[in-house]
């Protein structure tokens, strides 16, 4: 990895404190990360260390109490209402751990949503919302609501929707967590041919140690701190038996 | 091959490009009520009941001036006796105060009905708009949607209610008085009536989806996609 490499998020000194009453919670205790255009980095932490914290101010959906996260070095506590949304909209791919697909809305509506809010016509967004529900091996399924597809099956059409725009970062909080051995692995893949193919950044918070075999860098969070960050090449030393499959990937 | 996210150019890049089309909101508010059709008609179910009862109140009055125009005197002195506000020169019948009373009631119960009503949507589909906010609706998008959807409600209660309480009358008014009372109604009078309860049922339902749909539009999407954890 040369360093001269675009870096396409920077987090500078990211704390966050949620106050609940009188108990004040500091879920980042003063973060900093660089990560650079076309990377997969896998996030990683024990349960409750700040992952999804982390996520919400990289992509926007929360604001740091102190710091500042730049993406291609503009600050996005600069963005106005709309430039917010447009990023949100057209820049950033969220996969959610919940899914969070409109339950009202059949699988290819909820791909199309964010093409029509980018105004894309109706037909064009038809065609390239099966394109990607083809994509995730749903096309069969288009029009049925998520209720009525199986946790693999919605985790799938999140994915298809996050790609809806071609965004430049795709934000993955446990992408897999929902999903069994062989769709989790399904879903790995399908990421690290977009990092791969389509130049997209994959930013994944996970528990999944299936994810640090395709990912390029792996950053451990403890307890709201950047613990320590290792490259893949490191990995498969420090994680040995666990990354037993990273040399054929490789 | 890199994708960036502001391009060279920085963020004078970015072009104010979100945009939902009237077409596609009609189609998302429609959709909208009708997978919640049953909710839906318990909102509008109070709208047709307060509406129904002004239209019945506006029309009898219309009844009224048919039989006064039927009558003459000797109707006047029937209608004064069953209890209504003749002006027999004018030959007009107006709504006595405690009628006009118990309309505004029944109007304001109706609308607090309809607050309540739409707060409770918002709350449940909580989830769905912070979702369509990450995916880059704007405040005003979802401010849309719901006041689509409340018009949609309002006119479809109103004109039924409308011409429930419409019908209600001119068949009270057959039984009371006779077949003259309809046949010499001001047909321009009566189309008024119906017209304003329709209009008024129609501006009920807008006013009482405003505060909900402005809780929902100034959401953040980051409370809503937490909610389940
Ligand atoms: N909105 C909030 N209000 C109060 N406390 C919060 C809020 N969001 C997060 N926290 C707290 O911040 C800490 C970090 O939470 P976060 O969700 O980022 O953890 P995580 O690493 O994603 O955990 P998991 O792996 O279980 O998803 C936790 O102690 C949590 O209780
Ligand atoms: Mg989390």
């Amino acid at each position: 990895m040369n360093t001269d490499r675009h870096a396409i998020v920077r987090v500078i000194g990211v704390r966050k404190t949620f106050t609940m009453g009188k108990v004040e919670v500091e879920a980042l205790k003063g973060v900093d990360l660089e990560i650079f255009a076309g990377e997969y980095i896998s996030i990683m932490g024990p349960s409750g260390s700040g992952k999804s914290t982390l996520f919400n101010m990289i992509g926007g959906l929360d604001k740091p109490s102190d710091g500042k996260v730049f993406i291609d070095e503009v600050d996005i506590s600069q963005l106005d209402a709309y430039e917010l949304a447009w990023l949100r909209n057209r820049k950033i791919g969220y996969i959610f751990q919940t899914f969070n697909l409109i339950p009202v809305m059949t699988a290819l509506e909820n791909v199309t949503l964010p093409m029509t809010f980018a105004g894309m016509n109706e037909d064009e967004a038809r065609d390239k919302g099966m394109e990607l529900l083809e994509l995730v091996g749903l096309a069969k399924r288009h029009h049925h609501k998520p209720l009525e597809l199986s946790g693999g099956q919605q985790q799938r059409v999140a994915i298809a929707r996050s790609l809806a725009n071609d965004p430049a970062i795709i934000l993955a909080d446990e992408p897999t967590g929902n999903l069994d051995l062989t769709t989790g692995e399904e879903a790995i893949e399908l990421l690290r041919s977009l990092s791969q193919d389509r130049g997209v950044t994959i930013i994944s918070a996970t528990h999944d140690y299936k994810m640090l075999n395709v990912s390029d860098r792996v950053v451990w969070i403890r307890d709201g701190m950047v613990d320590r960050v290792e490259k893949r090449e490191e990995l498969d030393i420090s994680v040995g038996g666990i990354g037993e499959t990273a040399g054929a990937e490789a | 091959m890199e994708k960036r996210v502001f391009g060279p150019e920085g963020k004078g890049g970015v072009r104010r490009a979100i945009v939902l089309p009237w077409s596609k909101s009609l189609e998302i508010s429609f959709k909208s009520l009708r997978v919640r059709f049953f909710r839906s008609m318990i909102t509008v179910s109070s709208l047709v009941l307060a509406v129904s009862f002004l239209s019945f109140v506006l029309s009898s009055l219309n009844v009224a001036e048919g039989v006064l125009a039927s009558g003459g005197a000797d109707a006047a002195k029937r209608l004064l006796d069953a209890g209504y506000d003749v002006q027999v020169d004018a030959g007009t019948v107006a709504m006595t105060p405690k009628e006009r009373w118990i309309v505004f009631l029944s109007m304001l119960v109706c609308a607090v009905g309809i607050v309540n009503a739409q707060l409770m949507s918002v709350t449940e589909r909580f989830r769905e708009i912070g979702v369509m906010k990450c995916l880059g609706a704007l405040d005003a998008m979802v401010l849309r949607l719901f006041l689509l959807e409340a018009a949609m409600q309002g006119l479809a209660g109103s004109l039924a209610g409308a011409l429930l309480g419409a019908l209600f009358a001119s068949l009270t008014g057959w039984i009371r008085f006779g077949w003259d009372a309809l046949a010499f109604m001001p047909a321009s009078g009566f189309a008024l009536s119906v017209a304003i309860s329709v209009g008024g049922g129609l501006m009920l339902s807008l006013a009482g989806v405003l505060y909900p749909a402005v809780v929902a539009a100034r959401m953040r999407p980051i409370n809503a996609i937490r909610a389940e954890h």
